[in-house]
């Protein structure tokens, strides 16, 4: 067995809109070790959703390999990607609306295992209440309530359930707590950390939190106007970013710490540019303090730096 | 000046619904000086929205101040004012901005004349002077080009731009006091901390009053003199933002700092997070509202309300709470279980 679970290659999604062709995500490349926890931060817009819902195959992307434990989802028919689909769920930012609110919460956790087809009925119902049980969820009460009678916290811990049902390999969680208050949110880190522990789970983790990313994650991917920026060990990431979007992202992080005085921001405030012309050359270079004319006419390729991250950046932070 | 600029008394607001009467904010007394920066914090629902909304008179008509709450502004007690009078005082007085800067602006007006109208409403203003005035206003808030801005309409612009707009709205009168309503929540990271630079900058430079709500503790530390906790529609404890941060005493706010992941904390660490949920505010908890999740709590916290004490070293440091951290000893909690 490898040990890499997901590997990403050349991932390229784009979609035709009147305005021209949005490229959301242009040329992604990165591997998931098994048992690990990747996580993608960016701004809004940069192609973090859409390059998890590539993986989902929702929708397919444009082009691209993404395999999965040997199978290439992108390569693979309508019927083998059904198969394949238990080994990877997901979990969505506002639990509410990704749950349906018209079936019970048991139809709702139980669904992936009756379209699997697996279990009887009876034995189904167990393993709901054992699941529920084991998010912390009461099943007496649960069971028979449909997703508005409970509150955001519980309905992202019915949507882990849901996720965890079939047993997956790979979790895809998308600002999985970014709804809820701090003291809720602690709540679902937690539960996930116990979900990971337990179920052997590899997770794929979007925030735009680094706080909170910093908690969860093994490897940070940073991302930017659909291509990746830097991807690192979170603690070298965190302790000397190679990036200058990374350190522009760190530095404005508020630290509730009041002897600390928020620093300035080294970016050029203004607009995340259009992913329909993306800038020419870095697409970070109109927002950048250290670009050059060579930020201009050449794309910065990803190269490995000595302590084992890659950064795609012509004057990285440190030395290469 | 030692008179306050504005000073809340036992303000409550009650809504009428069908399941009975929400206590959204229940007994709020703070008072703020000129010049000060209050940081409002709470968690969604704590009743942020609700109290800033009491201060501006923009309540819907089926809310309630009952008898006995008292918000007094640059010396006029806004409560006993009809209407229009009080309109002719807040109007320009207070200026507001939400968290969605499209609920504020029009959709079909040119941004200028949005940050021009309460000008020519409130001072009478000429078009040709409010329109030159925005410009001005939209440069000083950072927006490029405008000139051009000036005459476009809010979707034509991001959702940091809109907002910088909204700010500039709301200085446009010179208003005594500021009431930001989580300006950066909508906002990524970058553009939060220049949102948050700008008012700042804008505070300072006219020694304006302001009230910065946030639901998150990392906002307030850095730029706010003084911070207020609200939990269930009350004030829990309120002190210099340093005394506050180094010296909690109210344990529902150890509780929420000790559950902020940390970013000097190794991956992995398991956060303390606080059992359960708020409380429902149509029939909320007869003591401490935060009694049902408190690891802490005492004989009286079930069923008497605690009172309001001052720390011992800082009297300007309040609290509401009958079994306070001791700051000296307890270094930080290890507080709260982590059942739902
Ligand atoms: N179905 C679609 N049609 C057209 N454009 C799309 C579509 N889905 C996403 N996009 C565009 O692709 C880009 C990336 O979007 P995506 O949702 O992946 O960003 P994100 O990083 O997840 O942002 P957020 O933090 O706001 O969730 C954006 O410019 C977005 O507008
Ligand atoms: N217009 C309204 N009608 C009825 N209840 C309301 C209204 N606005 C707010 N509330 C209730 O008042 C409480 C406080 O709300 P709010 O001030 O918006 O909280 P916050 O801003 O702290 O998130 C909540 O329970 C909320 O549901
Ligand atoms: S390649 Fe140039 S523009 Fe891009 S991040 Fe590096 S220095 Fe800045
Ligand atoms: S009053 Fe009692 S229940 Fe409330 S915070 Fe203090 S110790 Fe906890
Ligand atoms: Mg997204
Ligand atoms: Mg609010």
């Amino acid at each position: 067995m490898s040990d890499i679970l997901l590997d990403v290659r050349d991932l390229v999604v784009e979609f035709p809109t009147r305005k021209g062709l949005v490229q959301a995500v242009s040329g992604v490349t990165f591997q998931l070790n098994r048992g690990e926890t990747l996580a993608l931060v960016g701004e809004s817009g940069c192609g973090k959703s859409t390059t998890a819902r590539a993986v989902m195959q929702l929708p397919r992307p444009t082009s691209g390999s993404i395999v999965l434990d040997g199978d290439d989802l992108v390569a693979a028919g309508k019927r083998d990607l059904r198969r394949l689909r238990r080994k990877f769920q997901m979990i969505f930012q506002n639990p509410i609306a990704s749950l349906n609110p018209r079936k019970r919460i048991s139809d709702v956790i139980e669904k992936p295992l009756k379209i699997a087809g697996e279990l009887d009925a009876a034995k189904r119902r167990t393993a709901v209440m054992e699941l529920l049980e084991t998010v912390g969820l009461d099943p007496a009460v649960a069971m028979d309530k449909r997703p508005h009678e409970f509150s955001g916290g519980q309905c992202q811990r019915i949507s882990i359930a849901r996720a965890l049902i079939l047993e997956p390999d790979l979790l895809i969680c998308d600002e999985p707590v970014s709804a809820l208050d701090v003291s809720i949110q602690a709540q679902i880190l937690n539960l996930l950390e116990d979900m990971k522990q337990r179920y052997d789970l590899t997770m794929l983790f979007i925030s735009h939190d680094l706080a909170v990313v910093r908690n969860v994650a093994d490897r940070v991917a940073v991302m930017y106007l659909g291509r990746f920026c830097e991807v690192g060990r979170s603690e070298e990431l965190f302790d000397s970013p190679a990036h200058p979007y990374t350190r522009a992202l760190l530095s404005a992080i508020p630290v509730p710490d009041p002897t600390v005085k928020p620093k300035p921001i080294e970016m050029i405030q203004g607009d995340l540019p259009s992913p329909i012309s993306p800038p020419s050359g870095c697409r970070f270079r109109t927002r950048c303090p250290l670009a050059t004319d060579r930020c201009t006419s050449e794309v910065p390729e990803m190269r490995g730096l000595p302590d084992g991250r890659a950064v795609a950046c012509h004057h990285p932070l440190i030395g290469t | 000046m030692a008179d306050p600029l504005l000073e809340l008394t036992n303000v409550s607001t009650h809504f009428h619904s069908p399941a009975g009467r929400v206590r959204a904010v229940d007994g709020v007394s703070f008072s703020l000086k000129a010049g000060q920066t209050l940081g409002l914090v709470g968690e969604s629902g704590s009743g942020k929205s609700v109290l800033a909304r009491t201060i501006m008179g923009l309540l819907p008509s089926y809310a309630e101040i009952p008898e006995g709450s008292a918000i007094s502004f640059d010396g006029h007690n806004l409560l006993t004012l009809d209407r229009k009078a009080r309109r002719a005082i807040s109007g320009p007085g207070i200026g507001m901005i939400f968290q969605d800067p499209m609920t504020s602006l029009n959709p079909v007006m040119k941004i200028g004349q949005q940050v021009y109208e309460g000008m020519r409403h409130h001072f009478g203003t000429s078009k040709r002077a409010g329109r030159e005035r925005a410009i001005e206003l939209l440069t000083e808030v950072g927006i490029p080009q405008p000139d051009v801005r000036v005459d476009q309409f809010p979707h034509q612009l991001s959702g940091g731009m809109r907002q910088r707009v909204a700010i500039a709205i709301a200085l446009a009168c010179e208003p005594k006091l500021l009431i930001a309503d989580e300006p950066t929540t909508a906002l990524d990271v970058t553009v939060q901390a220049g949102i948050l630079d700008l008012l700042q900058r804008e505070q300072r430079d006219r020694g304006m009053t302001m009230i910065l709500i946030t639901h998150d503790l990392g906002v307030v530390a850095g730029r706010c003199d003084n911070v207020a906790v609200m939990y269930a529609g009350g004030i829990v404890e309120t002190g210099t933002t340093l005394s506050l941060f180094a010296r909690t005493r109210m344990r529902y706010t150890q509780a929420l700092l000790d559950s902020i992941p940390r970013l000097d904390r190794p991956p992995h660490e398991r956060l303390q997070s606080i059992g359960g949920r708020p409380p429902n505010l149509i029939d909320p908890p007869a003591g401490c509202r935060f009694a049902p999740r408190c690891a802490h709590r005492n004989a009286h916290c079930d069923t008497d309300i605690p009172p309001i004490t001052a720390d011992e070293q800082d009297p300007s440091h309040r609290f509401a709470c009958w079994n306070p951290r001791d700051p000296d000893a307890e270094a930080s909690d290890k507080a709260t279980g982590d059942a739902a």
